[in-house]
């Protein structure tokens, strides 16, 4: 490995990037309703693939990965909010209706 | 290196509770919700054993996974929505 600070900024953004990624999947799971899984997947294809990127380009020994790294994150920075969009507006589209108040609380009581 | 073998794992793990709640979804949308959210974390996957196993050349196959998984997120939205890939002849609400 080279410096020790590029070594100790990959752990960082690694492992960031896993707790992100952790976070995310936890929410998918655990959200009640399909308009609140929206965020979590958007925290997954956001914060959480953006640092991890972001780790291994610190890790990348030439300029040809580090641009092909710069690429797929360009390519996710543009397709996962428009196919985040699209879907929820599909959704809304198709009469799909947000879980609001008294039904949160009827689904915390189930639990 | 380790942080590469820790981030695998919590990309494993993760990829799991998607995959459970692509089979439990109550509706559709969240099972495609979940089956994209599967494709990023599987581009990461790649993404990240390239660089666990030293060869990052799997980069090429993150590049392409990750475009093909956008394109099948969008056409299976359209088939659940117009139940047809081709056009848009059996639908009666609004289009806009």
């Amino acid at each position: 490995m080279g410096l020790p600070v590029i070594d100790v900024l990959l752990w960082f953004f690694v492992v960031s990037g896993s707790l992100f990624l952790i976070i995310g999947g936890i929410g998918i799971l655990r959200f009640p309703d399909f308009y609140s899984r929206i965020h979590p997947a958007g925290i997954t294809d956001t914060m959480g693939a953006w640092l991890l990127i972001i780790g291994l380009m610190f890790a990348s020994d030439s300029w040809f990965v580090t641009i092909k790294l710069v690429m797929l994150l360009l390519f996710l920075a543009t397709t996962s909010p428009l196919a985040g969009h699209a879907l929820a507006k599909a959704a809304y589209m198709r009469g799909l209706k947000p879980m609001l108040g008294r039904d949160l609380e009827l689904e915390a009581g189930d639990d | 290196m380790a942080a590469f073998a820790a981030a695998t794992a919590a990309l494993l793990v993760c990829m799991a509770m998607t995959l459970v709640r692509s089979i439990l979804g109550p509706t559709v949308f969240d099972r495609i919700l979940a089956v994209n959210s599967f494709g990023t974390k599987t581009v990461l996957l790649i993404a990240v054993y390239g660089f666990l196993s030293g060869r990052p050349d799997f980069l090429d196959l993150a590049l392409v996974y990750a475009l093909m998984n956008f394109i099948g997120t969008i056409a299976v939205m359209k088939f659940t929505r117009f139940n047809d890939l081709a056009g848009m002849e059996n639908d009666e609400d609004e289009v806009y």
